[in-house]
């Protein structure tokens, strides 16, 4: 899982793939169209990013019709947050037993 | 959540208590719970096992960094690489650093663990910062800062 979580953040260092995200958190599927309007990038440049955001989970793509839409996925970002809220209660219980040792 | 853990103590002992806490190799397993083959030296792998009851099976394995006497101690390493079967040293490791700042009382302990992604600059790293469950919210807040970009 962790080299996927890499992956996640890696996928999400992205301005653009950034801006994709915030416009598909509201939980509305949108089109290529409704993601490129508005946008200085081509409809390609906007699928591939969206590809790579695909190939980690956060979005979905759903057929309806003759279009294809975008979907968010909280899952992945949800995991990460779970994994460092986990190496944070870890580092906790290490600074704790320092505490005691060295207070002793 | 952020790209970053920081954590903050204050502990009651004089600085070079800390400091041999810290970077003394017998001392820092003693409460990190691990049991290291060597010191501790700068630029050098430090290798070891956990002791921790009912993960004695798992490798320690850390780059010492900087030893900036009683200031600075940090190491990078692979955060609770717990899974036996998963080759870590692929994966880009994090940076755990020490900081050791003199109070009136003893010493401020501040801890961080850095690079859990390759984020480079700070607006991107605002993205990641969400509250608990309160992350769509962050989403939409830096959609401002963003979506004229795209």
């Amino acid at each position: 899982m962790r080299g996927v979580r890499a992956q996640v953040f890696a996928a999400l260092g992205d301005r653009t793939r950034l801006a994709l995200v915030a416009k598909l958190c509201g939980g509305q599927p949108c089109s290529i169209s409704q993601l490129t309007g508005g946008s200085k990038l081509t409809r390609q440049a906007i699928t591939k990013h969206l590809r790579v955001l695909e190939r980690v989970g956060i979005v979905h793509s759903v057929r309806a019709g003759r279009e294809s839409l975008f979907k968010f996925d909280p899952g992945p970002i949800d995991e990460i947050k779970g994994y460092l809220d986990f190496v944070s209660a870890q580092w906790d219980q290490a600074l704790s037993r320092l505490k005691l040792f060295v207070e002793d | 959540m952020n790209n970053q853990i920081e954590k903050r103590i204050e502990l009651k002992a004089p600085v070079s208590r800390v400091w041999r806490a810290l970077t003394d190799y017998r001392e820092f397993g003693e409460w990190f719970q691990v049991k290291l083959d060597g010191p501790f030296v700068a630029g050098q792998v430090s290798r070891g096992h956990i002791t921790y009851p009912g993960y004695e099976h798992i490798k320690w394995e850390a780059v010492v960094q900087k030893m900036e006497p009683q200031r600075l101690f940090s190491f990078t390493w692979h955060p609770y690489s717990v899974d036996p079967k998963i080759d870590y040293s692929k994966e880009i490791p994090t940076l755990v650093e020490f900081r050791l700042e003199e109070t009136p009382t003893g010493i401020l302990l501040v801890l961080t663990e850095s690079g859990f992604d390759k984020i480079p600059s700070d607006r991107r790293l605002e993205a990641f910062r969400m509250n608990d469950g309160g992350w769509t919210e962050q989403m939409k807040n830096i959609a401002n800062h963003v979506a004229q970009k795209l």
